[in-house]
């Protein structure tokens, strides 16, 4: 059968020979317009005139238009229409879109958009946690608080409290591909879209919109993205309604790409928090309660900052069970970039919060930071086997020279674990959901077993005593990532499949391609359900005239919801087509078979071209939609309380890492890892996912570094400043394995989502290095993230000096 | 107008008209149509837009979004659509990146391919190094690598190998240093492009009009290595890969940081004179040859100078050089090796520095009897730190002397915070490499990266 079957994704021999076509590669027509955005130089300030001859007379330019020339709708935002295309009287950061130059090429545009001259009244901006503290600039009317029993006083009562805060930066994607779209008007006020977007729905909409048109006026087309990571959810929203606009006021076919330094400047990035922790533990090192303070810096404009924000909240538990838990979030309104959706969004963010959490317990109880975790892990759906995968060395009496309070000790794995009582309210979330299918502790005593955990805790203590300069550390992160959108009416999912009278198939669905191989997974579903070659089907670009309706490919959801979408289309044909041959044949419609590129009906066996000519020919038609949603959620955002989760995917690794102490330069020099991703689809493409999931969130918390100035203009807004990892920062060693277990709950095939859930492993690197500065002195480390080599410089310090 | 004519995929091309600061990318894309080879950032640091060229020496690869037509000039180009063979036929790296599930997004994957296939022709296989210029956003480049070493060793295809056709002469195009003076007094406004890797900024990311252009990639005794028994000397349009290539029996330290300077891409491009006549307060090859004692030949059409290296950049932005006068060569004189280069970023490969301190310390029998010290970002110009160099020499190579010469940095240094680094860790970092120097000297293991799991 296709599925589980480890192929290549199905672009890679078009990837490898440059034919792949992305929105900038798509033959334009004669007298195609080119865009570029002139933009706000000042982060917050009334325009008080605009004097844009210079752009207009510019060689090339065709027009330039502002708000004031926008025919219908000037709104680009994804939520509450606080996000206008071009601004109106107020600017609102520095590189907000004032003016749209449309000229008849990219250079002459990106040129002319620089000669606008914009006088501001200028206004004091808010760029700082605490300036929008001080303004009450926030969206929603206050903080949301998630609470879970009496946190402060089980916190109180505790024998062990730690507590303190650290700031967690933001992320800017860096998709390869920068944001384009093209447009091309049709007959009858029609608009022909290509966008580069994760999210062709909006698009369609957002264009219908600005044109005054239905959106049956609207056909959106997104063949593949050069990457999207969450910044194309919403981000590209502008540049096609901007094309739209031009082409309806032209008649000309206009296309927009950022230039990489505007993509970076315009466009939202990942959540920048301020988090705040108190947590009490007992002397074994059980949770009695945590309390979480999120500052959540959002940018000017709401984009989806609710929801990442309360994915935040979601996800401050990760692995463990919180017997009482209070989560305070505030939604700052800042005059920066609207920050927006990013891989896991929300989600990384609350597991690093509570990850520190165990870090900073695991130092001051002296326990070693993955028995402490494992203590706290949430009930497993069945006993752990009482026999490890290697059998239990007998008990030896412990030298009584070891020191068992260092962090370099190691816990016995033979030795009983504390018992901890479940708190009332059973295995539960801190918003009430009843953990069924945990999978961590098995895959955290497989992982330890495979990566010789014992063993090289106990080596990298011994090379820290030894080496003054070069210190070592281990980190090890679990990750538990549920998987749903928490909007639950985005659960559902359509797709279209016509198989034709040569058995060929057509497949699409509301999908997009952003490079994690859901084509091919979804098409692999298709194969399976006809039983035919993959090669049988064409796999076709998505498409709002297609499938409508549809739903963001985020939340790690596409292969879930639309290869459970594509499943019903394909069985509904393949029953029809077994009704037909089995009322030809008469024989029992259920004893039809699809196999091998074959139909059996009783002693007939036909090609599945065959098959599809016969039931043609039968008048019977072999095209169909199908549907899914999501069973089980419900959710409830204000009081936080629910089943927001149809199921949970799991992970852990662990890092090593080596420190230089004099500047605080560092490199990861090993990462293992094992992750869930139930009954792979697709193992090849899983562990990719897995892979480069990690390498991108270690990268979010090692050398990615967001500087804005003093002005709030971005200062890293190119590849030469802002450093993503390189191939030389990916682990010398990189041990990924994918779990053999399967989703408990009933998704395609018993897969499980993997878009997301890995990239918070990166944060055991993350960990390590706090494990590493750690053994410079005897303070606790309290890194800030990104841990740049200056933040692990300044942590050395803050250990060796108190400084 | 100059005409410019190469080989593009083994088929020749002329070019008559085009602006000489067309990117060789945006002729690709807009005027060939050819789109495998992509824009990623526009400025040379994300390798999407890698394509392979041909020259006298070699195929090299190379950022097509930061290269100007004419310097392609008489050489041969091939893009990722010339990478498969006549029929079609896959090249082994295109089929290892397939079998090996290199790509994801496939953005980034034709410059990955480029890279790959000139390091397989090559037979390169420190593909770390080879490929550090080129970024992915999705893999994690595991698989990348998997691809590489998949085809380490098997034999290169013949559609792959280019020669360089060469090309007519023009005016803007000088092939000697004589030409090149001439030409420059002549026109002593005009802008020289050496590798284009900072003035290909100007164009695709300042948007300036740069007119008129004097291109040096035809100025061959520019391209001189001369070493004897007593000076080392680079010309100035000696690419930052033979430079290293040069330097790494001589002072291996350096050839590490060259190493680790830009990537393979740029360094193809980037040469020690623009490196020096840029005067860039954090180009990384200015504080090491100052350290080495190093010193500049200028020339003004039949006028030559040398002065001290250091004593070329005066301010910020501001260096000796009058109007019509270019670098001709650097120097330097035969030592024993006691540099080391301490190259800090917050990225190992492609990064700028934060700062670059370089230490060429002479003891004799336990006594510093010579010391220079220079760094880069640490002010305006790259700049030696002589308080230090004065706390070090004749005192005891010991840790009192580097304790006490370790607050000269103080006097030396006022340096500033911006997005690389603050100015507090600049200074202390700078003080933290004299330890990082004296305890290498005694042995220690003192490089990060040289440390495994």
């Amino acid at each position: 059968m296709s599925v589980s079957k480890p192929l290549p994704h199905d672009a890679a021999p078009l990837h490898v020979s440059g034919e792949a076509r992305y929105i900038d590669d798509i033959p334009t027509p004669k007298g195609t317009l080119h865009l570029a955005f002139g933009l706000s130089t000042v982060a917050k300030g009334r325009i008080r005139s605009m004097d844009l001859d210079a752009a207009r007379a510019a060689p090339g330019v065709v027009t330039v238009l502002t708000a004031a020339d926008l025919p219908y709708a000037n709104d680009v935002s994804p939520s509450i229409h606080d996000e206008p295309l071009l601004a109106e009287d107020m600017v609102h950061y520095i590189g907000q879109p004032i003016y749209v130059v449309a000229a008849t090429s990219h250079l002459a545009a990106r040129k002319a958009a620089r000669l606008g001259r914009i006088a501001y009244e200028e206004l004091d901006a808010i760029l700082t946690i605490e300036q929008a503290l001080d303004a009450d600039s926030r969206f929603e009317e206050g903080p949301r608080i998630y609470r879970k029993g009496d946190a402060e006083a089980a916190i109180a009562s505790a024998k062990h409290v730690v507590e303190g805060t650290f700031e967690l930066g933001g992320q800017e994607h860096f998709y390869l591909e920068s944001q384009a779209a093209m447009t091309m008007p049709q007959e009858g006020g029609d608009m022909m879209v290509y966008s580069s977007t994760q999210h062709p729905t909006e698009i369609q909409h957002k264009v219908a919109d600005a044109l005054g048109v239905p959106m049956h006026a609207v056909r959106v087309e997104a063949r593949r993205m050069g990457g999207g990571f969450g910044g194309k959810e919403s981000q590209g929203n502008a540049l096609a309604v901007a094309c739209a606009v031009v082409s309806r006021a032209t008649g000309r076919a206009c296309k927009m790409r950022y230039d990489r330094d505007d993509d970076m400047t315009i466009t939202g990035k990942r959540h920048a928090f301020r988090m705040s922790y108190r947590a009490g533990f007992d002397a074994d090192g059980h949770i009695q309660g945590v309390s979480f303070l999120h500052h959540v810096i959002c940018g000017w404009a709401q984009d989806l900052s609710l929801p990442v924000a309360d994915r935040a909240m979601l996800h401050s538990d990760n692995a463990y069970l919180l017997p009482t838990a209070r989560i305070e979030s505030h939604r700052l309104k800042t005059n920066t970039q609207s920050a927006t959706a990013y891989r896991g969004f929300g989600g990384p963010q609350g597991v690093v919060g509570i990850e520190r959490v165990m870090d900073h317990a695991a130092h001051v109880l002296g326990i070693d930071p993955v028995e402490l975790r494992r203590r706290n892990y949430y009930e497993p759906t069945h006993p752990v086997p009482p026999t490890l995968s290697k059998p239990p060395e007998a008990l030896e009496p412990v030298d009584p020279h070891e020191d068992l309070t260092s962090r370099g000790a190691v816990e016995q794995i033979t030795r009983p674990r504390p018992v901890r009582s479940i708190p009332q309210g059973g295995n539960t979330t801190p918003y009430g959901m009843e953990i069924s299918d945990f999978e961590l502790h098995e895959m955290t005593e497989a992982l330890l077993a495979s990566s010789d955990y014992a063993a090289r805790r106990l080596a990298i203590a011994d090379w820290n005593k030894e080496n003054p300069i070069i210190k070592k550390g281990l980190g090890f992160s679990p990750v538990k990532f549920g998987i749903s959108f928490t909007l639950t009416h985005l659960n559902q999912a359509g797709a279209l499949v016509h198989v034709y009278q040569d058995g060929s198939v057509h497949l699409n669905h509301g999908g997009t391609e952003m490079g994690q191989g859901l084509f091919q997974k979804v098409a692999q579903v298709a194969a399976a359900r006809f039983g035919i070659p993959l090669e049988m089907i064409k796999i076709t670009a998505t498409d709002t005239a297609k499938v409508p309706n549809t739903s963001a490919t985020a939340a790690s959801s596409g292969s879930d919801l639309n290869g459970m979408a594509v499943k019903a289309a394909c069985d509904t044909i393949r029953d029809r087509m077994a009704a037909y041959l089995a009322e030809h044949h008469q024989a029992d419609a259920g004893s039809v078979r699809f196999a091998d590129g074959h139909v059996e009906v009783g002693e007939a066996r036909y090609s599945f071209a065959e098959a599809a000519a016969l039931t043609y020919q039968g008048r019977v038609s072999l095209s169909a939609t199908g549907f899914y949603k999501t069973p089980k959620i419900e959710w409830d955002r204000i009081k936080g309380h629910g089943r927001p989760f149809f199921y949970f995917a799991h992970g852990a690794a662990l890092t090593e890492v080596a420190v230089d102490t004099l500047t605080g330069e560092n490199r990861i020099l090993r990462a293992d890892i094992l992750h869930d991703a139930g009954a792979s689809l697709n193992p090849a493409l899983d562990i990719g996912q897995v892979e480069g999931g990690y390498v991108q969130g270690a990268g979010w918390l090692t050398t990615e570094e967001l500087v804005w100035d003093e002005k709030g203009a971005l200062r890293t807004h190119a590849p030469s400043t802002y450093k993503i990892p390189a191939c030389s920062d990916r682990p010398d060693i990189f041990n990924v394995t994918l779990w053999d277990g399967e989703n408990r709950e009933d998704t395609i095939y018993r897969s499980k989502a993997v878009g997301e859930p890995p990239f918070m492993l990166g944060i055991s690197a993350w960990l390590a290095l706090s494990d590493a500065v750690a053994a410079c002195g005897p303070a606790y480390p309290a890194l800030n993230a990104p841990a740049t080599a200056e933040e692990v410089w300044r942590g050395i310090r803050r250990v060796r000096d108190g400084v | 107008m100059m005409t410019i004519s190469f080989l593009l995929n083994g088929e020749t091309v002329e070019i008559e008209g085009a602006s000489p600061t067309t990117t060789l990318l945006d002729w690709l894309r807009e005027d060939r149509g050819l789109t495998g080879t992509k824009e990623g950032c526009n400025e040379g640091d994300c390798g999407a837009c890698t394509v392979m060229v041909t020259d006298m020496d070699e195929a090299k690869a190379l950022n097509a979004c930061i290269l100007f037509l004419p310097q392609l000039h008489g050489k041969a180009v091939r893009t990722v659509e010339g990478v498969s063979g006549p029929r079609g036929e896959a090249h082994p790296v295109q089929q290892a990146m397939v079998d090996h599930h290199g790509s994801q997004c496939g953005f980034c994957t034709p410059g990955f391919v480029m890279s790959m296939v000139a390091s397989h022709c090559n037979g390169a296989t420190d593909h770390d190094t080879q490929l550090a210029g080129n970024l992915c956003r999705c893999t994690g480049y595991a698989p990348i690598i998997r691809a590489a070493e998949a085809v380490e060793g098997q034999p290169v295809p013949v559609w792959v190998k280019d020669a360089a056709p060469g090309g007519a002469p023009d005016p803007m195009l000088p092939r000697s240093s004589d030409e090149l003076a001439r030409a420059y007094a002549a026109r002593p406004e005009a802008t020289l492009v050496a590798g284009a890797t900072d003035v290909g900024l100007w164009v695709t990311k300042q948007l300036r009009d740069l007119d008129p252009v004097i291109f040096l990639t035809g100025c061959d005794d520019l391209k001189e290595i001369s070493i004897d028994d007593h000076t080392i000397r680079f010309g100035a349009m000696v690419d930052m890969n033979r430079m290293g290539a040069a330097l790494a029996p001589l002072h291996p330290s350096y050839a590490e940081m060259i190493r680790r300077y830009a990537s393979v891409q740029v360094r193809h491009a980037a040469t020690v004179g623009g490196n020096i006549a840029n005067g860039s307060p954090i180009g990384d090859n200015p504080p090491a040859l100052i350290a080495l004692g190093a010193t500049l030949h200028m020339r003004h059409s039949e006028r030559r100078r040398s002065l001290p290296l250091e004593e070329f950049f005066l301010d910020y932005g501001k260096q000796d050089r009058a109007p019509g006068e270019f670098v001709e060569a650097v120097s330097f004189p035969r030592q024993p090796d006691r540099l080391k280069c301490y190259k800090l970023s917050k990225r190992f490969d492609q990064d700028i520095s934060a700062v670059c301190g370089c230490f060429n310390i002479t003891l004799d029998e336990g006594t510093v009897t010579a010391a220079r010290i220079a760094f880069g970002g640490m002010a305006g110009i790259p700049k030696r730190a002589a308080t230090v160099e004065a706390a070090l020499l004749g005192r005891p190579w010991s840790c009192e002397t580097i304790n006490d010469a370790k607050s000269g940095f103080d006097a030396d240094f006022t340096p500033l915070s911006d997005m690389r680094a603050s100015a507090e860790y600049r200074l202390e970092t700078a003080r933290a490499m004299l330890e990082r120097y004296f305890a290498e000297s005694h042995g220690a293991t003192g490089n990060v990266l040289e440390v495994t799991a």
